[in-house]
C-alpha cells in the first residue's frame, strides 16, 4: 500500500528530479519519474533514452538529476541497463560495493526507444533476464523532435508525419500492443499503468522493483503539446483513456494476468477523442466509421483482456 | 541568477560528467507569464498531491508539510491548482505580495 | 618463466583476457573474431575467468552496454569484426567521447558490400575518426601484448579512451604461431586495479552522464576529447617501456626495421609487415638498400615518429588494406601528412581487398618501383 508521505520519504529530502530544466510547462513527463523513482525505497541507476526527457534536462553544464544517470544514444537504453546490470553484479561478486547497498537500475524511455527504435535492445535485455525495470512513458508519439508518429501513436491520431487532412484521416495503422510484445518475453513482471492513477503505478513500481528479473511497465503519459490539451486539464484526459477502456490498467506477475482497474461505467470513446486536438478531426460527420471502427477494437480487446484476467469487482483499487 | 561563465575546454570533466551539486541551474521561474500560484494556506490538509504532480519539483516540503511555491523554477502550469482536492491553491497575478509560504494574505 | 604455446591470434588474444579477467564482457559473434569469444566463454563456463559474461542481441547493444558497464565501475571488454563494428559505429564514437575505457579486439574483416569475412582494414578505416585509439598487431605474439597493455592505456588518466587491438581476420586470427605467454600473477600485477572517475554505481557521488551539448559547449568537449588522443603518443611509450621490462618485448608507436641507411621503403599496417620484412631480408642479402616502417598506433598516428623513421629515405611506398573510393587511401594521406616537406617521393598501393594475399614477388615489384595502383588486380595495370 502506498502513501504518498512514504513516497516523500523515500527522496530522504532530495527530490531524484530536481527543478530547473526545460521540459514544457505542464509536461507530464515528470509525474511519472517522480512516481516511479520515489515509489523505489533502494538506491537507484537511471539510465535514459534520447528524447525529451534525456534532452530536456541535462543541458551541458547543467542537470537537472541528483542521482546516478546515464544516456547514451536512442535506441540502446536498455542495453546500456543491462551493462550496468551485469556491473553490478560483478561487483558485487568481488566485493567492490557495499554489502548493503542493493541498487535498482532504471530505465527510461519514451514511446519511440520502446517501441520502436529501441524494440531490439529491450528485447534482447528482456530475454537476457536481467535485473531492471524498464519504463515506457509512453506518449504516443516522437515528441521531442516534434510530435512525429511512432508505432505507439494510435489509429486515427493526427502527427506531423501522419497529419490529418484532405486525403488522410491520420495514422492509418493500429497502433503496437507493445505491452503483449513485452509479456511474450515471459518476465516476472509487466504492468500497464497511467501517470493519472498515481497509487496504482505506485504499487506496481513496488513490484516491479522486488521482481526476481526484468520489469515493465507502460505507463500512459500526457503530452499537452502534441495532444492538444491544457496541461491543466492532464488528470482529466489520462483517465478519459482509462474509463473508455482505450488504456486499461492491469499486469501479469508471473503469468498471471490481473485487472487493476474497471470503471464502473465503460464511457463511450468519444470522451477519449473530445479532449484531444490531435483527433478533432475524427469527430467531424465523415469521422464516424473511423470512430466506430476504434469503438470496436477498443471493445474486442477489453473482451481479450478479461477473459484473460481472474475476475475482479467492478471499481477495483484506484 | 549571475551570468554563467562559460569554461575553457581545460577545464571539463571527462566525458562531460556534470555532478549536480556543482552545476548551475537554470532559472525557469522565467518562463512565467504573469500568473503564480498561491494558497489558502489555512485550508491545505498536506495531501501531498500537488508535490507529486509539480512537473518542475516547484512545491517546497517542510518534512512531510506544506511549505510554499519554489518560484524560481515554477513555470506556471497550474497543475497544482488543478489537483488540488480542497480547492485552495490559486493562480493569483504575479505581482502579487505572499507570505513566505505562498500564502495569501 | 616463460611459456611457448602453440596458439592462433585469437586463442592468444583469449588468454590475455583471461589473464585480465575483466569484470564484464558483452559481446555478439561475428567472423573471424568468434574463435576469441567462444574461447573466453570456455573459460567464463569452467571458472577459470570470473566475468559476467552478457550475450547480447546484436553489436550495438555490445557497445552499448560496454560503455555502461564501463562507466559504472566494472573493467569491461569486447571483440568484434566488419559489419559488428559499422553496426556499432555509432556507439564506438560516443564511447570516445563519453571517455569509457573499453577495450576491444578487432578482427579485421572487409566491409559489405559484397559481403566477405576476409582480412582487410576498411573496417578500422570506418571509425578512423571516432576518437578510439587503434593498434595493430603484426602476429599473434603483438595480438597478445597489446592486448595486455591496452587495458592500462585505455584506463590512464590522461586517456580514458576505448583502445582497439586490431589483428588480422584468419590471417593473424586463425593462424597459428607460437606465442610466449607470460605467467597469470605478472599479468594480474602489471594490469592492476579498474578505477574511473565519476563511476555511477559510487552512489555518494551521483553524477550524470552522456550529456546534450549546445553550440556553446560541444567543440570544448570535442576538443578535450582530442587531447586525449594526443597523451597517447607519450603514455603508450611509457607503459611499452613498462611491459619490456616484464616480457623482454619492446613496442614503439612504430617499428623501423632496417630503415637507418635505406633509401626505398614500404610503410604498412598489421600483417603485411611481416611478409615484408621477409622481403626486405632477401633485397638486403641482394645489396638492395631497403626497409619497412610498420605502423603499430594508427590512431593517434605518430607523424613525428613516422617521419623521423623515414628520414633519408628518398622512395616511400605506402601499402593500404583499404580504399577511399575518390579520395586517397587512409594510411597513404596520414603519411603523405607526416612527410610534407620532407621532400621525399611518396607513392601509394591499394593491396589485398577482401582478403586478396600479398605476394613475395609483388612486394618486389614496390621496391622496384614496378607496383601497379591496385596489387593484384585482375585486369591491372590498365591498359596494358
Amino acid at each position: 500500500m502506498a502513501r504518498l508521505k512514504t513516497l516523500v520519504r523515500n527522496e530522504r529530502g532530495v527530490p531524484p528530479l530536481r527543478g530547473g530544466h526545460s521540459l514544457c510547462q505542464g509536461c507530464g513527463v515528470p509525474l511519472v519519474v517522480r512516481t516511479v523513482l520515489s515509489s523505489i525505497r533502494t538506491p537507484v541507476v537511471v539510465v535514459n533514452a534520447t528524447g525529451c526527457l534525456e534532452v530536456a534536462t541535462t543541458r551541458y553544464p547543467t542537470t537537472a538529476w541528483n542521482v546516478p544517470w546515464i544516456h547514451v544514444a536512442f535506441e540502446n537504453a536498455a542495453a546500456v541497463a543491462s551493462g550496468i546490470e551485469a556491473a553490478g553484479k560483478a561487483l558485487q561478486r568481488r566485493n567492490a560495493l557495499g554489502a548493503d547497498e542493493e541498487i535498482t537500475v532504471v530505465t527510461f524511455a519514451g514511446d519511440g526507444g520502446t517501441y520502436d527504435i529501441g524494440l531490439q535492445a529491450l528485447s534482447g535485455a528482456l530475454e537476457r533476464g536481467h535485473r531492471f525495470v524498464f519504463v515506457c512513458y509512453d506518449n504516443e508519439a516522437y515528441m521531442n523532435t516534434g510530435v512525429q508518429r511512432s508505432g505507439a501513436t494510435p489509429f486515427g491520431a493526427s502527427t506531423t508525419t501522419s497529419p490529418a487532412g484532405l486525403d488522410s484521416f491520420g495514422k492509418a495503422q493500429k497502433r503496437k500492443d507493445m505491452t503483449a510484445i513485452v509479456i511474450g518475453h515471459h518476465i516476472p513482471y509487466v504492468a500497464q499503468a497511467v501517470a493519472s492513477h498515481w497509487h496504482d503505478l505506485s504499487v506496481k513500481v513496488e513490484r516491479a522493483a522486488a521482481a526476481d528479473g526484468p520489469a515493465f511497465l507502460n505507463v500512459l503519459t500526457d503530452c499537452p503539446v502534441g495532444w492538444g490539451h491544457e496541461p491543466r486539464l492532464a488528470g482529466e484526459v489520462l483517465d478519459s483513456a482509462v474509463e473508455t477502456h482505450f488504456w486499461p490498467l492491469y499486469d501479469v506477475d508471473r503469468g498471471k494476468y490481473r485487472l487493476s482497474y474497471v470503471p464502473e461505467r465503460q464511457q463511450p470513446i468519444e470522451k477519449w477523442l473530445e479532449c484531444q486536438i490531435r483527433f478533432a478531426h475524427l469527430l467531424r460527420p465523415e469521422g464516424r466509421p473511423l470512430v466506430d471502427a476504434i469503438q470496436a477494437q477498443i471493445d474486442e480487446d477489453w473482451g481479450d483482456l478479461l477473459a484473460r484476467c481472474e475476475p475482479v469487482a467492478f471499481g477495483g483499487q484506484r | 541568477m549571475a551570468e554563467l561563465r562559460l569554461k575553457d575546454w581545460r577545464e571539463l570533466a571527462p566525458g562531460g560528467a556534470v555532478v549536480p551539486a556543482e552545476a548551475p541551474r537554470p532559472y525557469t521561474g522565467g518562463w512565467r507569464t504573469g500568473l503564480k500560484p498561491s494558497v489558502a494556506i489555512e485550508g491545505c490538509v498536506n495531501c501531498l498531491l500537488c508535490w507529486l504532480h509539480c512537473p518542475d519539483s516547484a512545491i517546497r516540503l517542510d518534512g512531510t508539510v506544506f511549505a510554499g511555491f519554489d518560484y524560481d523554477f515554477c513555470k506556471g502550469c497550474e497543475i497544482c491548482a488543478a489537483v488540488c482536492p480542497v480547492g485552495v491553491i490559486e493562480m493569483v497575478a504575479e505581482e502579487t505580495e505572499l507570505s513566505e509560504n505562498g500564502a495569501r494574505q | 618463466m616463460r611459456t611457448l604455446e602453440l596458439l592462433t591470434g585469437g586463442a592468444a588474444v583469449a588468454q590475455a583476457m583471461r589473464q585480465i579477467d575483466p569484470d564484464v564482457v558483452p559481446v555478439y559473434p561475428i567472423t573471424p573474431q568468434t574463435p576469441i569469444i567462444q574461447r573466453f566463454a570456455s573459460y567464463v563456463a569452467n571458472g577459470v575467468a570470473h566475468t559476467e559474461l552478457v550475450d547480447v542481441e546484436s553489436e550495438h547493444s555490445a557497445m552499448s552496454a560496454a560503455i555502461g558497464a564501463s562507466l559504472a565501475g566494472a573493467r569491461t571488454m569486447t571483440a568484434t569484426s566488419s559489419q559488428g563494428l559499422a553496426l556499432m559505429a555509432e556507439v564506438v564514437y560516443i564511447a570516445a567521447s563519453m571517455r569509457a575505457p573499453v577495450v576491444m579486439a578487432l578482427g579485421n574483416r572487409a566491409l559489405s558490400g559484397p559481403i566477405n569475412i576476409h582480412c582487410d582494414h576498411s573496417d578500422s578505416m570506418l571509425i578512423r575518426d571516432s576518437g578510439v585509439v587503434q593498434l595493430f598487431a603484426e602476429n599473434a605474439q603483438e595480438a597478445y601484448d597489446l592486448t595486455l597493455i591496452a587495458p592500462r592505456l585505455a584506463e590512464h588518466p590522461e586517456v580514458l579512451l576505448p583502445v582497439l587491438v586490431c589483428l588480422d581476420g584468419f590471417t593473424i586470427t586463425h593462424s597459428a604461431e607460437p606465442v610466449a605467454l607470460l605467467p597469470d600473477g605478472a599479468v594480474s600485477e602489471f594490469v592492476g586495479e579498474y578505477e574511473v572517475p565519476y563511476a555511477m554505481l559510487d552512489l555518494r557521488n551521483p553524477s550524470t552522464h552522456g550529456p546534450f551539448a549546445m553550440p556553446d559547449y560541444y567543440y570544448e568537449l570535442r576538443r578535450a576529447q582530442t587531447a586525449a588522443q594526443e597523451a597517447v603518443l607519450g603514455v603508450f611509450p611509457a607503459l611499452a617501456g613498462e611491459f619490456a621490462v616484464l616480457s623482454g618485448r619492446d613496442y614503439g608507436l612504430v617499428e623501423a626495421y632496417r630503415l637507418d641507411d635505406a633509401e626505398r621503403a614500404i610503410v604498412a599496417l598489421g600483417s603485411t609487415a611481416g611478409t615484408v620484412k621477409d622481403v626486405v631480408d632477401d633485397l638486403r642479402d641482394e645489396g638492395e638498400p631497403v626497409g619497412l616502417l610498420k605502423i603499430v598506433a594508427f590512431r593517434p598516428f605518430p607523424a613525428l615518429e613516422a617521419a623521423a623513421a623515414l628520414e633519408g629515405v628518398a622512395r616511400v611506398a605506402v601499402l593500404d588494406r583499404a580504399d577511399s573510393p575518390g579520395g586517397c587511401p587512409p594510411l597513404h594521406a596520414e603519411v603523405a601528412a607526416a612527410l610534407y616537406g620532407s621532400g621525399a617521393a611518396l607513392e601509394g598501393h591499394v593491396y589485398g581487398l577482401g582478403g586478396r594475399d600479398l605476394h613475395p614477388g609483388e612486394i618486389r615489384e614496390v621496391f622496384a618501383g614496378a607496383a601497379p595502383a591496385y596489387i593484384g588486380l585482375r585486369g591491372e595495370p590498365w591498359p596494358v
